[in-house]
């Protein structure tokens, strides 16, 4: 019998501390996969966030450095500027990415630089016990938001990074995905594999955005998980390409 | 120019280098002879024969001419330069060039340290090497733009979160700046570990003939072709950086981190640290000293106003007070042993800065037994050197 799937050699044969239904299992996954269909595991050197994911280096079997809270693009210019026939990523949250570190995602991607950044969207904090983030949504219930994230209140709207990146010319990829269901994740997966591969092209700066669960603070099983992605969550981040070129 | 890409057949930061770097085609002429540098162009020219391959700086006065300098010279040797978005953004991006195994620097002043002290924190949790000039002004906060010592304790007490130190170099001419830019990137690759040139203002913004020259003989210093502490000549001592990012093929992955949340795994690593802070502290201590000989008073200072309390002795001396300086060059590890020996006959030690006392913190726990005096300004005031004789006198009077 022909083996189909396997363990990606990217990734290490190791259970996860993530929570069950988290995303992240997910995306390593992916992440891993893709390296390695387009032979750049010894070649790559990813960037691990601030967050949940911060021990990505654990699982994953390539080059990582850590990076303080936001400035993992700034840690990945530094590395790709260094050596500019690897291929260098990110891999932030939304508070990492578009919160503290929206300076660094900004001008990294004016900049141009031939980077990868995958942006996982839980819209909240997870690991510092769910408190509001950039994109959580409205009516969200966090700890920082405990009658639900309201603008008129000054909890601000929900941060469409993706969308605000569109414009900046050094950007050729954008696009935004989910985890939600097998078919959502295998077309996420084409797009971070389209990501890293316009980084061998070096085309410039792509930014994938995965919509991901986090169950346990949004309280929900990971099958309610799921589905408030697929109904809430995409309402207002909505998934598809935002730019391609 | 963007750098060339390589080819991928390399396993070690150290050919990775060799194969990025070419011999320079439009360089400047290496000055052979003294020429005419502000202390802020001086470090500039100094990292670049050091082998810095690669700066990241954010503008601040006063130190905006390293960073122009910086950017033409940088360019033209095909390294690399960035205009960081901030000084957060720069210090981590030398964070990430000095996990590649480049030799990497960042330079800024007084508030834009503050804003890089994380930065700092993490390299030398993660125990990568990198230079930081701080052009010392004055604060607290916004403070205004003129010399300034005041930055001393942030520069010797760690600065950042955590329990660390950052060797810190402090110079008192444009020639001597340049030389500790030379010096902080042997020691940053030695130690694996973050090292600071602590200039002040007038360092930074003065002009002085100066010879920056690629190398000095030792093996530590840095010959024209070495790169990120590595020789292209065969036989010369190489340092090899089998840590560094370089992707993985042919080696087990690398991980760059400052992260340990196994049971005692954090103690372990700050112990290792700190034998490592021991280490430096025994052998990394400079200074230098003027006709301390016989000197009953002997005066402390660093950097600027080491230049002005050099003037104090030879007015002191002209009066038949037997007057001495001891200037440290490394403030952190502080010179102790020196200045001990400099002050063994010592009655009074009067300790001059640009601050309103800080440096004489270190003196006071070097010299317990002894009298230590303080002279000090901040907020861009500077002990002149008829003050200086003036105090002293008075208070042997």
């Amino acid at each position: 019998m022909k083996k189909k799937y396997s363990r990606s050699v990217s990734l290490r044969n190791l259970s996860t501390h993530y929570c069950s239904g988290c995303g992240h299992g997910i995306l390593h996954r992916l992440v891993a996969q893709a390296i390695d269909e387009l032979g750049l595991r010894e070649k790559t050197i990813g960037v691990a966030p601030v967050g949940c994911a911060v021990i990505a280096y654990d699982y994953w079997d390539f080059d990582v450095s850590e990076a303080s809270h936001g400035r993992a693009l700034a840690v990945a210019t530094g590395i790709k500027r260094c050596l500019p026939d690897r291929i260098v990523f990110s891999y932030q949250g939304d508070g990492d990415l578009a919160s503290i570190g929206l300076a660094e995602t900004v001008h990294a991607a004016n900049r141009g630089e031939s980077l990868t950044c995958i942006f996982v969207n839980n819209a909240c904090y997870g690991m510092t016990g769910g408190q509001m983030a950039p994109t959580t949504i409205i009516g969200q219930k966090t700890t920082t938001t405990p009658q639900g994230r309201n603008p008129r209140a000054g909890d601000g709207w929900p941060l469409a990074l993706s969308e605000m990146l569109k414009d900046l010319r050094g950007v050729s990829f954008l696009v935004r995905g989910s985890v939600a269901t097998p078919a959502r994740v295998s077309q996420t997966y084409q797009y971070i594999k389209k990501a890293f591969s316009n980084q061998v092209q070096n085309k410039g700066f792509s930014l994938v955005e995965v919509l991901s669960s986090c169950p346990t603070i949004w309280q929900k099983s990971p099958v309610e998980s799921a589905k408030w992605i697929q109904e809430e969550m995409v309402k207002e981040f909505p998934l598809g390409v935002i730019k391609d070129q | 120019m963007p750098r060339q890409a390589l080819k991928l057949n390399v396993t070690d930061a150290d050919s990775v280098f060799r194969s990025v770097r070419k011999p320079v085609l439009r360089s400047m002429k290496v000055p052979s002879k003294k020429i005419l540098f502000s202390g802020n162009e001086a470090m500039a020219e100094a990292a670049v024969l050091a082998g810095c391959d690669f700066y990241a700086g954010y503008p601040i006065t006063p130190q905006n001419e390293l960073i122009a300098y910086m950017a033409k010279r940088m360019r033209q040797e095909q390294r690399v330069f960035i205009q960081a978005e901030s000084e957060l953004a720069a210090i981590n991006m030398v964070f990430g060039a000095a996990a590649t195994g480049a030799r990497a620097m960042t330079s800024s002043s007084s508030p834009g340290i503050s804003l890089k002290q994380e930065g700092i924190s993490y390299l030398a949790g993660v125990e990568l090497p990198a230079v930081i000039i701080n052009v010392m002004r004055g604060g607290p906060g916004l403070g205004n733009i003129a010399s300034s010592q005041a930055d001393y304790f942030q520069a010797t007490c760690g600065g950042g979160h955590g329990d660390y130190f950052t060797p810190v170099v402090a110079p008192w001419s444009v020639q001597e700046a340049a030389e500790l830019v030379s010096l902080a990137f042997d020691l940053a690759d030695k130690y694996r570990n973050p090292v600071l040139v602590l200039a002040d203002a007038i360092i930074g913004q003065m002009m002085e003939p100066a010879e920056i020259t690629k190398a000095k003989s030792q093996e530590e210093k840095v010959n024209p072709d070495r790169i990120i502490g590595i020789s292209l000549d065969k036989n010369a001592k190489v340092l090899k950086k089998p840590w560094a990012l370089t992707g993985c093929l042919g080696r087990k992955p690398n991980i760059i981190r400052s992260l340990l949340l196994k049971e005692g795994a954090l103690q372990k690593h700050n112990e290792k640290l700190r034998k490592k802070w021991e280490l430096i502290s025994e052998r990394e201590q400079r200074f230098d000293s003027y006709r301390t000989e016989g000197a009953r008073y002997l005066l402390a200072a660093y950097g600027s106003q080491s230049r002005i309390a050099k003037q104090a002795v030879d007015i002191l001396r002209s009066r038949k007070i037997p007057a001495g300086l001891f200037r440290p060059i490394s403030l952190w590890p502080y010179p102790e042993k020196g200045l001990k020996m400099a002050a063994k006959k010592a009655e009074k030690v009067l300790v001059v800065e640009q601050s309103l006392g800080q440096m004489v913190r270190d003196v006071r726990l070097a010299l317990p037994e002894k009298e230590v005096l303080f002279l000090g300004k901040a907020g861009g005031g500077i002990p002149q050197a008829e003050e200086i004789v003036k105090f002293l006198t008075k208070k042997i009077a």
